[in-house]
């Protein structure tokens, strides 16, 4: 049975990294459900969330092999109750003097933001879990949908500890 | 490549500085120099001697350095596969980090072979390419090829380097991950605009990678339960790979081996990991192994896998392998272990220190309670033997039979000598019939099955251990795709010796042909061999790159012919065997399918249930 999983992998900020950890997934056969990446609050280090469709065995070789890059530093997996995920949605929706305010409605209680007004439509952005705004998406999808643009998850485990801590251990101590 | 010529490229500027002999202190910086002699100095403060290259437009500027390099000797390759295999034989031979060099673009896409074959075989090489001016990258420059991305799959790791300053670092990291943990090939891809610049040489002190730690000491608690095992297991089998071979662990896997009382086998990888002559070695696992190791194998409760990766060719159907068995499995790559074969114990770290402590835990284990009563296991595996032993019919159609080629070939001359094979069934034959004695005396490629590998690792063999004797053991179709390092050998006085055992055919795709396919022989038929047009003639062949081409067709010039060989030493040696084309390898479990249907020959398989 696949399984969906969210890794928190740490990375040498440096060119090239992103193609590595993608082009991993794409030959080892892992299937890339979506990827996002970012500074972190360190200038060396870069944090790459990737969700991967994998079952549980598969999951161990994703992490070891991941683990063998050079440039990769640590790998976490983030558990759903233990930690924070969201994504952010921007969609344009068809909304007319008729549909503006069933559209507003929406937005109000998905307690999301319209950030472009225009006579014809809105562009809406809704921050949230992936379960929220495929269901923000389903009740704006009678409204017409014209585009949406969506960002990978990007998740953070919850309570204090952090898990670039070691990690930045590693880099200060060889810098 | 060689003729490569970048539009407009100004003159290597010459070097202000010492470019004579580096001192006998090494000095380590800072010195004021090209990106070029920052590669040269990187080079000889890595500890190269020898780099195997072939210059270009790009890396033009790095080889004015180089001619003036008293501790860097560079080898004229003819091809960049040639220049790339034979930094592989070099490494594989010496345990030392392998150099080749080349240009840009075609230079370097020519590297992708022998660089996925040295990193499927774990071999420890760097790769040296010149890259265009960084302001041309990815313009689509002439000569430009984006080899940092074409060799992402199959180096262990790669740099793209665009400022001089960089140069040391990398290359001292690049001899650093290629030589350490699990060995592979690391590129190092330098623009000429790098090497044109003025820089800073300055040697790094310490390698700084906080992403890479490769583990080498094992666990205790692991290395204590694999130890129960094996001294309580019934049906023990020790299946030792090519990690013991590069961990240099050979010496204590015999301990082991004697200790443990176990059957060995060992894989293709390994099959001079330990005397084959042991009185408990099976022979060799997997597609074409011993009908012992492979029935050893299916009924063991134990394996311990050292250094080994269960690869397909060994386990046959992997639902079906070895169901009884609990699996330890050892190796410096964590990711090895469980990839294909589920480990009970897995054992992360240096064989070496492994095999070591593993040693100390057995002990301990049989001080406590005895040595394992394996008599009932070796009647079996004994049964075993004496009714399947390796060996071969006489070709029928009255040619000569290449095992008996083989054979003699590793008689005459002796453990000492180094045996590097191609891809095929020649490559078989030599890990089945040649007695090996020592670790580093069979090279071949085992993973990636590269045919051509044999003369340019030859090659580098030889340049490696230039006091041992180097058997190329080659096949016609092989031979067909690299011989043209004949010219390197024969200019630079490495005299190689190569066996070509010519069946005329590209041989182990014909026995497939004949099993699977109906004997419908569709483009295996190279013409080359006995009673056809000979072409290429390689007795003529030889001659015209310099070396000693002999021709031997019957079974009475046999010896007579391979002591001519060894005899020779001034220059390579050639030696056209003609073989009949219908000998194939046996045993042979086919591809995909349970290694309990191995045939012992054709359509001969044993009944497993009068032995069990």
């Amino acid at each position: 049975m696949t399984t969906r999983h969210t890794l928190s992998v740490l990375v040498e900020n440096k060119p090239g990294v992103l193609t590595r950890v993608a082009g991993l997934f794409a030959r080892r056969a892992f299937n890339i459900h979506s990827l996002a990446v970012g500074p972190t609050e360190h200038d060396e280090i870069s944090r790459i969330t990737v969700v991967v469709d994998v079952e549980a065995r598969p999951l161990e070789q994703v992490t070891k092999q991941l683990n063998k890059l050079v440039n990769v530093i640590k790998i976490v997996e983030l558990e759903d109750e233990t930690s924070v995920r969201r994504e952010l949605l921007l969609v344009k929706v068809k909304a007319d003097q008729s549909q503006r305010t069933g559209v507003l409605e929406v937005v109000d209680l998905f307690r999301a933001h319209v950030v472009d007004v225009s006579t014809e439509s809105v562009v809406i952005e809704a921050i949230g879990s992936p379960s929220k705004l495929t269901a923000l998406l389903a009740a704006l999808e009678p409204y017409g949908v014209r585009e949406i643009v969506q960002s990978g998850t990007v998740a953070i485990g919850r309570g204090s500890r952090s898990i670039t801590d070691r990690a930045l251990e590693r880099v200060t101590r060889s810098a | 490549m060689a003729q490569g010529s970048t539009p407009a490229a100004p003159p290597t500027p010459r070097p202000t500085g010492r470019s004579g002999p580096a001192p006998a202190a090494p000095a380590i910086g800072p010195e004021e120099v090209t990106g070029a002699q920052s590669i040269i100095r990187s080079l000889e403060e890595a500890g190269v001697e020898v780099v195997f290259g072939i210059p270009g437009g790009t890396i033009l500027p790095t080889y004015d350095p180089l001619m003036d390099s008293a501790k860097v000797r560079h080898i004229l390759v003819r091809h960049e596969q040639g220049g790339g295999h034979a930094a592989s034989g070099y490494a594989h031979v010496t345990g030392r980090v392998g150099v080749t060099m080349a240009t840009s673009g075609p230079g370097a896409t020519n590297l992708v072979t022998a660089l996925a074959d040295a990193n499927m075989d774990s071999v420890p090489v760097v790769a040296i390419t010149g890259q265009v001016t960084a302001g041309l990258i990815g313009t689509d420059a002439f000569q430009e090829a984006d080899i940092v991305g074409i060799t992402l799959p199959v180096t262990k790791h790669s740099y793209l380097v665009t400022d001089p300053d960089d140069i040391p670092r990398a290359i001292a990291e690049a001899f650093h991950i290629a030589s350490t943990g699990r060995p592979g090939p690391v590129l190092v891809d330098i623009a000429k605009s790098a090497q044109q610049a003025r820089t800073t040489f300055r040697w790094p002190q310490a390698i700084d990678l906080p992403g890479y730690h490769p583990v080498t000491k094992p666990h205790a608690k692991q290395v204590r339960e694999a130890a129960r095992l094996l001294a309580t297991a019934r049906r023990p089998v020790i299946l030792a790979g090519g990690g013991v071979v590069i961990a240099g662990a050979s010496a204590l896997l015999r301990r082991l081996v004697d200790a443990s009382g176990a059957p060995i086998t060992t894989t293709l990888m390994a099959r001079d990991a330990i005397s084959v002559d042991h009185p408990q070695h099976l022979g060799m696992p997997g597609m074409h192994g011993t009908v012992a190791a492979v029935a050893a194998l299916q009924r063991a409760d134990l394996i311990v896998g050292l250094g080994t990766r269960f690869d397909d060719r060994v386990t046959g159907q992997l639902a079906s392998f070895a169901p009884q068995a609990a699996v330890v499995h050892a190796d410096i790559d964590p990711a090895e272990i469980g990839k294909n074969v589920r480990a009970d114990v897995p054992i992360v770290g240096d064989l070496a220190e492994v095999i070591a402590d593993l040693l100390i835990e057995l002990e301990r284990e049989q001080a406590q309670h005895g040595k394992p009563d394996l008599e009932a296991w070796w009647r079996q595996v004994d049964s075993w033997r004496t009714t399947f032993p390796l060996g071969y019919d006489e070709p029928s159609d009255g040619h000569l039979s290449p095992q008996h080629v083989i054979s003699r070939i590793g008689e005459l001359t002796g453990p000492e000598a180094v045996y590097v094979a191609g891809v095929g069934q020649h490559q078989m034959w030599a890990a089945q019939f040649i007695r090996y004695q020592r670790p580093r005396s069979w090279l071949n490629s085992g993973g990636l099955g590269t045919m051509g590998y044999a003369v340019p690792a030859a090659m580098g063999a030889k340049v490696g251990a230039p006091d041992r004797t180097v058997w190329a053991i080659d096949g016609d179709g092989c031979f067909q795709m690299t011989n043209q390092e004949l010219a390197t050998c024969t200019i630079n006085d490495i005299p190689i010796k190569v066996a070509i055992v010519n069946n005329s055919s590209l041989g182990m795709v014909r026995q497939w042909q004949a099993l699977f396919y109906q004997e419908r022989y569709s483009n295996t038929d190279l013409h080359t061999g006995h009673g056809t047009v000979h072409i290429p003639d390689f007795v003529k062949l030889a001659e015209a790159y310099g070396a000693v081409g002999l021709r031997c067709e019957t079974k009475a010039d046999v010896d007579a012919t391979i002591k001519r060989a060894n005899e020779i030493d001034d220059r390579p040696v050639v030696v056209d065997f003609t073989v009949s084309p219908d000998a194939m390898v046996w045993p042979m479990v086919a591809a995909g399918v349970s290694n309990d249907d191995i045939q012992y020959a054709r359509g001969l398989t044993p009944a497993w249930d009068r032995e069990d």
